[in-house]
């Protein structure tokens, strides 16, 4: 089986100048952990926010590739978020899940994913241009050659290992997180 | 209020909102807010999106602003209660946000279902550091979302204007 933190520095070297936009919790560790960059906007909170954030950024600029990791907790309570992903269709977001069935930031409760809910289905069905669970690293490979090609939205639940590695925190200032961000877009300071 | 004067409202309020530049309308559609998002879809320059659950428009409006743009969010008073931990994202952060809330569980309420957290949304706005206007006249409209635009985009407060049912009419049964 996958694990998060390969999935994640693969993620990262294929990255070029994307933004990543890192929902709350091991996703934002394992953002922080391939290096830090103002290209990347991590969530401390605001659970379920992460995908909406993304596909803000996304609409506002069209030209930049925009990505958002999050693990299936965050995704499944912003999960109405694909439904608004897919009306609005942008071409150059990709959802990315780091799928590990549980809540793993509260005790490694299961979570949804763990038993019959399939998130690449529901964003298959929200209209996502491309949806897919991946498992193994070939499967990854391939995701991770096409999710740039500006042909989205695109989805991957990637199944990753129930762990916890260690946590890699990035500062906690939204507003230096915020304008740093902008920044990268020449849009500092207003 | 007769449906000429809700058709008027979204007539006055579009322009003002293409004034200060706003680029995107996140919304949970209510009825108060119906001529606005119509006449929106009709604008090439100020592009509606429809939202499952109103926090997902302050999560979008924080997105848009990190690329630069600007968002103003419609929904009605009910929504407020979905918005609330997502409001921690605008305090944190410091984003701008507007957004214009129809009431609902005020003057003249029939369905009384609407009443508890209608009654509750301005504090609930408040203690999240929301700043809030209310609106009960049509003249006082223009100036308070002027007010509040130019608060949140110029100094990044969050501002939410609240549309009385005073001003948007009860709803008939």
């Amino acid at each position: 089986m996958l694990k998060r933190r390969d999935v994640t520095a693969k993620l990262n070297d294929m990255r070029g100048e994307s933004r990543i936009i890192s929902g709350l919790g091991s996703s934002t560790y394992d953002l922080h952990s391939t290096g830090d960059t103002d290209h990347n906007f991590y969530l401390w909170g605001a659970m379920g926010g992460a995908a909406m954030v993304g596909l803000g950024v996304a609409m506002a600029q069209p030209d930049s590739n925009v990505i958002i990791l999050t693990g299936d907790g965050e995704m499944l309570m912003g999960i109405g978020s694909l439904a608004t992903i897919g009306v609005q269709k942008p071409a150059n977001l990709s959802v990315i899940v780091l799928d590990n069935g549980h809540f793993g930031e509260t005790g490694m409760q299961a979570s949804h994913t763990n038993s019959c809910v399939d998130l690449a289905k529901i964003a298959a069905a929200s209209g996502f241009k491309r949806a897919e669970t991946i498992e193994t690293e070939q499967e990854l490979e391939r995701f991770l050659q096409l999710f740039q090609d500006a042909s989205g939205p695109s989805f991957a639940a990637i199944k990753v290992e129930q762990e916890a590695p260690p946590r890699s925190l990035p500062i906690l200032d939204g507003v230096e997180l915020k304008n740093r961000f902008r920044r990268t877009f020449n849009l500092f300071p207003k | 209020m007769s449906h000429q004067n809700k058709e008027d409202k979204g007539a006055m309020l579009l322009p003002l909102l293409k004034e200060h530049g706003v680029d995107f309308l996140p919304f949970v559609p209510d009825a108060g807010h119906a001529s606005l998002i119509e006449l929106a879809f009709d604008d090439p320059h100020i592009q509606p999106v429809v939202l499952t659950t109103e926090e997902e428009g302050v999560a979008l409006a924080c997105g848009h602003w990190l690329g630069g743009k600007k968002s103003v969010l419609l929904m009605q008073s009910s929504g407020v209660g979905n918005t609330v931990n997502m409001l921690s994202l605008i305090s944190n952060c410091n984003f701008p946000f507007v957004a214009l809330v129809t009431m609902r569980g005020n003057f003249g309420e029939f369905n009384s279902w609407q009443v508890p957290m209608g009654r509750a949304t301005p504090d609930v706005l408040t203690a999240m550091g929301i700043q809030v206007y209310v609106v009960e006249r049509d003249d006082e409209l223009p100036k308070a979302v002027d007010s509040a635009l130019y608060s949140a985009f110029s100094s990044d407060q969050g501002v939410a204007v609240l549309l009385s049912q005073n001003l948007i009419g009860r709803k008939e049964w």
